[in-house]
């Protein structure tokens, strides 16, 4: 497992790395926690001429309070989002989900940041960003914009990001209070999601916010669901009936862990669990 | 001489920690792949996309021209010094056997198979120009799947006319070790009951940690192969036998081994092209391959069709059992190929009293890896489908599972028995193992408790399976091999030797790779001898060091080797006698041997053996006669197999929403005779249970259409931590059955936890869901089988397409193609 030679360049500064990302264009790869771009370097299916590790940007990594939102830096790892209290605290679902990914060395090392530019429809970290809102924030050589969630995942493995961009923090709206859960359904205890459902709800409940992981190119919100389940009262025939709803309009793969009717129930079976446990039912 | 029988053992029996451990968890060790040796080359390998081709051209032009570049060679660039791959056991006389060159020059017969090599002063650069060598293929249509070989539409080797290899029958009825099965169906059809299923073993791969190694040193008069293998004495042999080399100039070193588990049981096309390059160039060579390339080309395991009827009478009693194969040899008949479901043939009439019994074996070739040993070969086959069927049993009659095991059994008075496979064996006793299992499991609160759900209707559904296995091991009485036309024997070596100043070295023809031999063999020796665990080193692994043996496969090396050693020191004390005798003045009769002394009976006058190993190296004084060493080797050829056994007790949850399985509770009560180290003997059975536990749940090498390995990466071959097992319960019966063909009493357990733990598994899936129709869940359960299962009505299942990518970039698959 030996990569294709490359060049490794450790700016210390964003700006310095949105240069050499300039100069070097589409030759070039932005390397974060490398827990996905390590494997494909080193499987060769893909072979940059430069490798511009953001390890060494230092104000790319931390949480911090920013009024209405949690702003998490790109480089926070996974395991860092998950035990931060702030984190915790306004977005619970977010910690909730980061705790689910991988297994604790790949968590050390693997980024936020790294995971929804990646933007693998089984990525645990998409579903939540989604049903949350997240914002965006990318910067380029002509300074830094915000892209909404909605807009942000494009297909599999495709973001809003540009070539010559780099995403650098993600703004998260506070939903302080909210209940919130990640039901992942694996077969062994370090895959990534076969179907996972992200679920937070304010009281039980006045509203709710579902994410689906792998249901199709794109993380999804379950919105049908969502919108029977507002102002509904969290019985456990109600979720799981409002939940019936989960799988519409989805578009999951069919692969050796599951076909696509049967990620379709597992969906649907999976978003009342969450929510009910988001509910704390 | 066998004086040190009566003293107490005092390592026999204790839970020493393995002496290996610290240098292999340190590094204090050298992997093959650490070894580096002076102007020593890397190779990396080109390999077929495709899994069946004419190679038209290949254009290794730029490969060379490639920085660093020493050579680029092709099939066609060698003649017969390349060798070939053999296989050792042609299971009847009229198999077709494809050749198989370790690279071939015309056509390839399976993705992943090796059609040129780069050799290079690193192995970077080895690998960039691999990827430059320009090779052109005309794809032919390629077979996969054991079902579609069986048409003989598509041939896999399209110049032996037919897919099928070779046919291999055992009746009963014609051996005369019992009855006609045919007529018993016919009997329970009428009268009794006839129990029918077609189970598949999917194919798996060994998945050893250490990825396959070898590096080939020709400078010196004998040309070295270290190799991560099981098998370095058999590779020597192999390696003469097949490229020219006489043996006295080879020398095989397995070094440390990271695993095996039957994997490394083969004589690869990557070591015999690693041992062609180094002649050619005459310089030391190196090739690892990377774990993308040994789930492809890395013999797999498994793989068989099992059509299987049991006629039983109305009570249980079961009349008669004929079982059908088709196994999947792949793309070639390997080194024991086609013996690997045949090993299975003495198996599936396990531990019961069947009267009847006919096993028919085909084996098939197909365009796919070629398949081999994996942990248990042909056995865990056997009894996974007798146990499976045990329990359909045991429903049909409307009993428990244990009852209608009971029904059936060798009860332990019955012991020496025969059966109806041929097979003595010498002792047993199922009834208690399945009582202290039962007892330590809980058996009788747990079925409560599922009763309770099922009552309830639980969306949890609680199932009890029951897998009471026997298997065949310590490989094996030469004569039998020789009986089957396997091409080697089964005895193993060893010699005991004593250092000037008294310390002990052992050598075994065995070659560990994880076992624990350096300890286990420690501790006999050091009771036998009467010497400190501490002052026993145990030598292996190098034909030089060691140069007669037959290698660790098939639960042989301690109750093979072990025996050997146990021979080789009783001679060592025979010799040693004569001398103290010599020394004490003493009357050789008059000498009791304990706790490494010889003393003259009714006085305080005694030798140490180490003193006597002194005064040998001095030879100062010694008896007229007397050869002047006390060392010794012996050779042991096992008289019969050993039947190890055991009770094995599962209880599965059941998500009958999901199809989700968990597992709740694991019991196993193994009866292996004598216990040398129950702490090894703990780590053999853990690992033996997951492997068996993850056939049963997690892993599946799928390969599609064209041939492609769909799980051609952990993220799809799932293998199994430890975050996805439970903390078993291993408990051993009170009274063993002691061994009665070997001095220790020993029985083989290296394969014992594989053997017996699928069937519990899956019986207790198929248990928890039974009441809602289902009778069987095709291996591995994968969530979405069960949830099918309990749906069956839905239809199959779809076949599954290929896994998500999740390294690749851009463009995805898992829409094309659909998995076997
Ligand atoms: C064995 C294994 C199991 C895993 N299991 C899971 C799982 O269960 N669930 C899960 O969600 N994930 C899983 N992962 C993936 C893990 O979460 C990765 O950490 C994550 O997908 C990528 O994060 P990274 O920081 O390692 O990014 P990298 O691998 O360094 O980069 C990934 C991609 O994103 C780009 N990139 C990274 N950072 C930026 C940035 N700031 N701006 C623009 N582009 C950027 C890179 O160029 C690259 O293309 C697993 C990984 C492994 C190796």
């Amino acid at each position: 497992m030996i990569p294709v030679k490359f060049d490794y360049l450790a700016p210390t500064s964003v700006e310095e790395a949105l240069s050499a990302l300039g100069e070097h264009g589409d030759e070039a790869k932005i390397l974060a926690g490398g827990q996905s771009l390590l494997p494909v370097l080193r499987m060769r299916l893909n072979a940059p001429e430069v490798v511009i590790d953001l390890g060494g940007i230092s104000s790319l990594r931390g949480i911090r309070d920013d009024g209405d939102a949690i702003v998490i830096g790109a480089m926070t790892t996974h395991h860092d989002v998950r035990d931060h209290e702030l984190v915790k605290e306004h977005v619970l679902l977010i910690s909730k989900a980061a705790a689910e990914v991988a297994d604790s060395q790949i968590r050390h090392r693997g980024t936020f940041g790294g995971a929804l530019a990646h933007a693998d429809p089984a990525g645990d970290l998409g579903a939540p960003a989604l049903a949350l809102g997240a914002q965006f924030v990318i910067a380029g050589a002509g300074g830094t914009r915000t892209v909404e969630a909605d807009d942000f995942f494009v297909d599999l493995f495709e973001t809003a990001i540009g070539d010559d961009e780099i995403l650098t923090e993600v703004r998260i709206p506070k939903h302080t209070g909210w209940g919130a859960h990640y039901e992942k359904f694996v077969r062994v205890a370090h895959q990534w999601p076969i179907v996972a459902v992200a679920a937070t709800v304010k009281g039980s409940i006045d509203e709710a916010k579902i994410g689906l992981t792998n249901m199709g190119s794109t993380p999804l919100r379950a919105r049908a669901t969502e919108a029977a389940l507002a102002g509904a009262s969290a019985t456990e025939d109600g979720v799981r009936a409002a939940a019936e709803q989960a799988a519409e309009g989805t578009n999951p793969p069919s692969d050796l862990n599951g076909a696509a009717d049967y990620r379709q129930h597992l969906a649907r079976v999976l978003t009342g669990r969450a929510v009910l446990k988001a509910a704390g039912v | 001489m066998t004086a040190t029988q009566d003293r107490p053992a005092a390592e026999i029996g204790k839970d020493r920690r393995r002496k290996e451990d610290q240098r292999l968890i340190t590094g204090r060790t050298r992997w093959t792949d650490n070894i580096t040796l002076p102007g020593m080359l890397h190779l990396a390998m080109v390999r077929s996309p495709f899994a069946h081709a004419n190679i038209t051209s290949i254009d290794t032009e730029a490969a060379k021209a490639s920085p660093n570049v020493v050579a680029v060679l092709s099939g066609k660039d060698f003649g017969e010094e390349l060798g070939a791959c053999i296989n050792a056991w042609p299971i009847t006389p009229d198999q077709k056997t494809p050749a198989h060159s370790p690279m071939p020059a015309d056509r390839v017969a399976f993705a992943g198979e090796i059609v040129a090599v780069v050799v290079a002063r690193t192995a970077a650069e080895a690998r960039d120009a691999a990827e430059l060598v320009d090779v052109e293929y005309d794809e032919l249509p390629a077979v996969v799947g054991i079902k579609n070989a069986l048409k003989d539409e598509v041939l896999a080797h399209p110049d032996l006319g037919t897919n099928k290899s070779a046919l291999w029958v055992f009746d009963s009825g014609e051996a005369g070790t019992g009855t006609d099965a045919e007529a018993a169906i016919t009997e329970a059809r009428a009268n009794g009951i006839v129990i029918e299923r077609e189970y598949r073993q999917q194919r798996l791969i060994p998945a050893f940690m250490e990825p396959r190694s070898v590096v080939v040193d020709p400078t010196s008069e004998q040309m070295t192969m270290w190799s991560a293998t099981q098998i370095p004495h058999i590779l020597r042999f192999a390696l003469a036998a097949t490229t020219g080399v006489p043996e006295s100039k080879i020398r095989v070193i397995a070094p440390d081994v990271g695993g095996g588990f039957g994997g490394k049981l083969q004589a690869t096309p990557e070591e015999w092209i690693a041992w062609a390059v180094a002649r050619r160039l005459a310089k030391p060579v190196k090739y690892t391959e990377t774990r993308s390339e040994s789930l492809m080309a890395a013999h797999h395991g498994r793989d068989q069709v099992q059509t299987l009827t049991l006629a039983a009478d109305k009570d249980g009693k079961v009349t008669g059992l004929k079982v059908h194969l088709d196994a999947d040899l792949g793309s070639y008949v390997a080194i024991v190929g086609g013996g690997v479901p045949v090993l299975g043939a003495f198996m599936f009439n396990a531990i019961y009293k069947f009267p009847a019994y006919r096993f028919e074996c085909q084996t098939v070739l197909t365009n796919t890896t070629f398949t081999d040993a994996y942990r248990g070969a042909g056995r865990p086959e056997a009894t996974y489908a007798i146990e499976r069927l045990m329990d359909e049993l045991a429903a049909e009659v409307g009993v428990d599972p244990l009852e209608i095991r009971e029904r059936n059994w060798i009860t332990h008075e019955e012991f020496p028995f025969t059966t109806v496979a041929g097979l003595e064996y010498d002792t047993g006793n199922y009834e208690a193992a399945t009582a202290k299992a039962k007892a330590s499991f809980g058996y009788d609160e747990l079925r409560r408790e599922q009763a309770e759900r099922r009552e309830r209707g639980d969306r949890v559904q609680l199932g009890i399976g029951v897998s009471t296995f026997t298997e065949m091991c310590g490989l094996a009485p030469s004569r039998v091999l020789g009986s089957l036309d396997y091409g080697a024997g089964g005895w193993e070596s060893a010699s005991v030797r004593l250092t000037p100043l008294g310390k002990v070295e052992v050598v075994t023809g065995a070659s560990a790779h994880g076992q624990g031999h350096e300890t286990a063999f420690s501790q006999i020796v050091a009771d036998r001898l009467g010497v400190p665990f501490e002052d026993v080193e145990v030598l292996h692994g190098d034909t030089q060091v060691a140069p007669k043996g037959l290698d660790t496969y098939g639960s042989r090396s301690l109750v093979v080797g072990g025996e050997a050693l146990v021979k080789a020191v009783d001679k060592v004390i025979d010799k040693a006698k004569v001398l103290a005798a010599h020394l004490l003045e003493a009357n050789a009769d008059d000498l009791d041997y304990a706790d490494g002394r010889f003393t003259v009976r009714g006085t305080d006058q005694g030798k140490a053996i180490q003193e006597l190993a002194t005064a040998t190296f001095a030879g100062h004084d010694y008896p007229e006669g007397m050869e002047l060493s006390l060392d010794a080797d012996a050779t042991y050829d096992p008289v019969n197999f050993n039947y190890p056994h055991g009770t094995h007790l599962c209880a599965m949850e059941v998500d009958t929403e999901t199809g989700a399985v968990k597992m709740r509770k694991y019991t196993c009560c193994d009866d292996i005779g004598t216990i040398i180290n129950p702490l090894i003997v703990a780590g053999q059975v853990h690992g033996g249970l997951v492997q068996g536990i993850a056939q049963a749940l997690w892993e599946e090498a799928v390969h599609d259409e064209a041939g492609t390995l769909v799980s051609g990466s952990f993220v799809d071959y799932l293998l199994p931590t430890s975050a996805d097992t439970i903390s078993f319960d291993v408990v051993h019966t009170d009274e063993p059955s002691i061994c009665t063909t070997n001095t220790l009493g020993t029985k083989g357990v290296g394969e014992a936890g594989t053997i017996a733990s699928t069937p519990a598994v899956v019986n207790a899936v198929v248990d928890a869901v039974r009441h809602l129709g289902v009778n069987d869940v095709q291996m591995p359960c994968t969530p979405e089988r069960v949830w099918r299962a309990i749906h069956a009505n839905d239809g199959d299942a779809p076949t599954p397409a290929d896994a998500m990518p999740h390294f690749q970039e851009g463009s995805l698959n898992q829409d094309e193609g659909a998995g076997a």
